[in-house]
């Protein structure tokens, strides 16, 4: 094993981040009518610790022994995955769905915090070995059912914000792979006709532009009929999927619309979100002192909706502060990635921020009704063990890819 | 893949771009919440958190003239409940039914009030007794969102003694919250609904403060201490009356339980009410904090009309009273001198066409003068004098001497007396159909019968102006500056006149001689009303004033069932020698 230069910004903008997001757990445990999520932070520093002990392991193996367990470990964490549906059990906002592993009543942990892990290396793997990037839809088989074999797993517990994520890191490394965006657009189209479909309008005009990008990028012909086709399915489909959703998640997405349709279940967390993170101001209500989270009008406020504590107490500036963290950490992996040794290495580190970046737009832009209500936590800051060691183990990773990489100015093709 | 430096210098580019524009986006949404709408949000999260208590102030304390105290304010307790939803609070309501005793037309009547203000504490018990309290306290941790208050509660120290003007309050209406003259009440306060308590709301009414309680999302009180500065309630100033407690008591004792009818005591110069009665009476203290039932049903129930204000709401024949309306009107068309006799002398009634008009005195007066007529209250004169007068001047002077318009004393619901219009033919064609009345309306009204009823307050009313100058005084129950105005234009000499006739009516040989007191002129006027529900009963009346040379008091009394008019002379003739300090002469019974 090689010795590596430890990536001195990255650890300390994830300490930073994660310290920030300790504190924030401590602070939403402390409410007028004391609840369990009093003690929480000290579990919290606990996992961050376990993270930090695994993320320092990893930066000492290398990057072919994480490429050669990566097999094993995605066919373990889909087999994990699977078991929820089986005895999965819910927690927090979605206590109705079966996202957890448990033995009897203690919940061990959420295998769809490790599948996220595993499908960006599992993704980076079949990426990595191809020559040329994909060129046409039918060349992306593989890595589509990489992805789509734990998403459908996740869409059954179900956990909409997790699926979302996995769109995100699939589009996201299929860029880094050098897909030609007007093929990503294309692949995509089907998702966007499910949305516009509920306005016949907006789905003609979308087919408009579909086609203008088909005439653009000529695909096989098969192709954009296979695509035509998927586009009118989906669209044909989606008022059928509406109906099969649950009535909770009809709601999230109408109340994400107007949140005042239901001000006393759904649409009460966002407004309560928005009420706490606006009367934050510019400076904030001060640490612990958020009335919105005392009073307990702030629902999640430890895990969710972490980050309207952070706006309630800390203001704007502790928003300005906490998100330039996560953007200085993107760019700094960004960075990594650009630098990396090789493409497997490469699309891992980009594949870990995509996932990252997902979180936190969903997250915070849920708190402000900017993202629909998906349960989706926020890394380094909501309460959560699995998630807290799963995001340090990644950062271990890119620890490792960024030591191999360091001071290489030349991509070897694989 | 491709790893061509050239192409990941490029996507590292334009990841970086694109990361930076996604969280420039983000705070830009952030900046626009918290700086920009910042005040906005600001206060939903205070209205989240606080809830208002509403501080009841005391309403204004009523005086009477000489500072003694008609309606005060008691420490109370009152219940309230902290409810975010309605089924929280029925759920609260069903376990705290046993505790507090509810009835189901409690539970259903705090769910109103609640959906009327859901923000306020819904009163549950506007006045709970301390047993009940002490109970509440024991339990308070089991009801946290419960609210125990002292508030000012209403008390009259003389209850049915002052009932009459003083009136009652009780909590605000659903159909008094819909009216334009309650915007701004809430429900579960307290109004004025009688008497002066009613006709100075405004002012009795004070101002309402508020404390701020910290709540949490499930409405429970978190803090002792509000987190608001609270704002102080502040009592109404008091009002001050015309009232004479002391007459007043006075008043309601000699009504006793025997009487029935009502009285008025008036300052002739300034029209101030010295006392105001009307008999049986009511207790008013029961009315606060919600009329038992039982006892609403039997005011309602009971024949006498306890609620009934007789001395305002009750319209009543003057009778013989009105006389002196008609004397004024010869006078002052000059029609007769105060010593004018009629062409035909009292031979126990006057033959008017085919029919003949009776006088009270069977045997007859024989020829009189109008004092004499007016001191023996010989109709057969005023018959004539009615005559002379005739129907369309009659009622166009009764106007004048305002026997169609309310009085205008400061209490609510007065009633209009019913008398002629100006256009007589017209007005008798509507009320007995245009063959069934003829002339002799003329003899009717001129005795003071017939078309037309008159309140015990215009009555008294009128009398100010026979103790004045002529002028009549605005009755006003609450002290303030004298209204007056001359309603007739008789010299002194006439109206002294008068004054020395309406002195013989209580003098040996007058119709109520046994009203006499010793030293004391008094001046005034029998007069009994035909009763509809009972014809051997007749009402009874008298009004007048003392001492005559200069009268410090008007009294009118009225008694139901009084038979004749110097039974209600005695008792106008004990107020005034109360007033006056003079006490009455037990004179023979001259009769008639």
């Amino acid at each position: 094993m090689r010795r590596i230069v430890a990536d001195y910004p990255l650890v300390a903008i994830a300490l930073a981040l994660s310290i920030f997001g300790v504190a924030m757990v401590y602070s939403a445990g402390q409410t007028d009518t004391p609840t369990a999520v009093e003690r929480v932070y000290k579990s919290q520093i606990v996992w961050l610790v376990f993270g930090m002990i695994g993320a320092y392991a990893i930066s000492r193996s290398s990057v072919r022994f994480i490429e050669w367990v990566t097999i094993p470990a995605y066919i373990l964490s889909v087999a994990l995955l699977g078991l929820t549906l089986v005895v999965g059990k819910g927690a927090g906002t979605a206590a109705s769905t079966k996202s957890w592993l448990a033995i009897g009543n203690v919940r061990i942990g959420q295998p769809s915090e490790l599948a996220k892990v595993t499908v960006v290396l599992m993704l980076a793997h079949v990426l990595a070995s191809r020559r040329e990037p994909p060129k046409s839809l039918l060349d992306l088989w593989k890595p589509a059912l990489i992805v789509l074999i734990p998403w459908l797993i996740i869409m059954l517990q179900p956990d909409l914000g997790t699926g979302i994520v996995f769109i995100g890191i699939f589009f996201g490394m299929l860029y880094w792979s050098g897909v030609a965006w007007p093929l990503l657009l294309l692949l995509a189209s089907p998702v966007v006709s499910l949305i516009l479909s509920f306005s016949t309008g907006l789905w003609g005009a979308w087919f408009l532009v579909l086609l203008a990008l088909v005439l653009y990028y000529r695909p096989y012909l098969v192709e954009g009929i296979v695509l035509m086709v998927a586009n009118v399915a989906t669209g044909v489909i989606a008022p059928i999927l509406w109906e099969k959703l649950a009535p909770y998640q009809q709601n999230r997405l109408r109340v994400f619309i107007d949140p005042s349709a239901d001000p006393r279940a759904s649409g009460y967390h966002v407004i309560q979100s928005k009420i706490a993170i606006g009367s934050g101001g510019l400076f904030g209500k001060g640490f612990t002192l958020g009335t919105q989270k005392r009073l307990a009008f702030l629902p999640e406020q430890h895990t969710d909706f972490i980050f309207a504590v952070v706006g309630e107490e800390m203001g704007f500036l502790g928003v300005t502060i906490a998100l330039t963290l996560f953007l200085a950490l993107f760019l700094r992996i960004t960075q990594i990635a650009g630098r990396a040794n090789d493409s497997f290495s490469s699309l891992v580190a980009f594949g870990l921020m995509a996932s990252w970046f997902v979180h936190v737009l969903v997250n915070v832009g849920m708190t402000l009704n900017l993202m629909p209500i998906t349960g989706i936590p926020l890394p380094f800051f909501s309460y959560g063990g699995s998630f807290m060691l799963a995001s340090w183990l990644a950062i271990g990773i890119l620890m490792r890819v960024s030591g191999e990489g360091r001071g290489k100015a030349a991509f070897k093709k694989s | 893949m491709s790893f061509h430096p050239n192409d990941i210098a490029r996507r590292t580019q334009l990841s970086s771009l694109m990361l930076a524009a996604g969280f420039v986006l983000l705070l830009a949404a952030f900046f626009r919440t918290q700086v920009l709408e910042h005040q906005s949000f600001a206060t939903q999260s205070e209205e989240n958190r606080l809830r208002p208590i509403p501080l009841p102030a005391p309403r204004g304390i009523i005086y009477d003239r000489k500072g003694q105290i008609i309606a005060e304010n008691l420490p109370a307790y009152s219940v309230s409940l902290i409810a975010p939803r309605e089924d929280s609070l029925r759920a609260a309501l069903k376990v705290l039914q046993p505790t507090l005793q509810l009835t189901e037309s409690d539970i259903s009547a705090a769910v109103r009030r609640y959906r009327r203000a859901p923000t306020r504490p819904t009163v549950v018990l506007p006045d709970a007794s301390i047993d009940v309290i002490s109970v509440l306290e024991e339990h308070r941790i089991d009801f946290p969102r419960l609210i125990i208050q002292s508030v000012p509660k209403r008390y009259y120290p003389d209850g049915p003694m002052v009932a009459a003007f003083v009136g009652y309050t009780g909590e605000i209406s659903e159909d008094e919250l819909n009216k334009p003259q309650y915007a701004g009440y809430k429900p579960g306060q307290v109004i004025g609904k009688g008497g002066l308590e009613k006709q100075y709301e405004s002012v009795l009414h004070g101002d309402e403060g508020e404390r701020y309680d910290e709540v949490d999302a499930r409405g429970r009180p978190v803090r002792g201490v509000g987190p608001r500065s609270e704002r102080e309630p502040h009592g109404a100033p008091p009002l001050k009356t015309n009232i004479d407690l002391d007459l007043q008591k006075f008043v309601a004792a000699i009504f006793g339980d025997s009487l029935q009818g009502g009285a008025i005591a008036l300052d002739p110069k300034t029209g101030g009410v010295l006392a105001l009665y009307s008999a049986p009476s009511f207790d008013p203290n029961r009315f606060t904090g919600g009329i038992p039932p039982e006892y609403w049903k039997q005011l309602n129930t009971d024949p006498r009309r306890p609620l009934f204000n007789k001395v305002i709401q009750g319209t009543y024949p003057p009778g013989s009273t009105w006389k002196l309306a008609t004397s004024t009107l010869g006078l002052e068309q000059g029609l007769v001198t105060i010593d004018s006799h009629m062409p035909i002398s009292c031979s126990g009634g006057l033959q008017y066409g085919r029919r003949y008009f009776r006088c009270w005195e069977k045997r007859g007066h024989g020829s009189l003068s109008l004092s004499g007529a007016i001191t023996h209250s010989c109709d057969t004169y005023f018959y004539q004098l009615g005559l002379k007068i005739g129907l369309a001047r009659l009622v166009g002077g009764g106007i004048d001497l305002q026997f169609r318009e309310r009085s205008g004393i400061d209490l609510p619901n007065e009633i209009r007396p019913r008398f002629p219009a100006r256009d007589v033919k017209a007005y008798y064609d509507r009320m007995f159909g245009p063959r069934n009345w003829s002339n002799a309306e003329t003899l009717n009204l001129a005795i003071g019968q017939g078309a037309n009823s008159q309140t015990v307050v215009n009555m008294a009313k009128f009398y100010t102006a026979l103790a004045t100058d002529g002028s009549a005084a605005k009755p006003e129950v609450v002290a303030r500056n004298p209204e007056r105005k001359k309603i007739m234009t008789l010299s002194p000499a006439q109206i002294a006149g008068l004054r020395t006739a309406m002195a013989g009516v209580t003098s040996a040989g007058g119709t109520a001689a046994s009203a006499n007191i010793q030293g004391l002129v008094i001046a005034g006027k029998t007069g009994s009303a035909q009763n509809t529900e009972d014809p051997e009963k007749d009402h009874a009346w008298f009004v007048g004033f003392a001492p005559a040379e200069d009268p410090k008091i008007v009294v009118a009394v009225f008694l139901e069932f009084g038979i004749h008019g110097y039974l209600a002379a005695r008792v106008a003739s004990k107020i005034i020698g109360f007033y006056t300090k003079a006490a009455p002469v037990e004179l023979i019974d001259t009769g008639g």
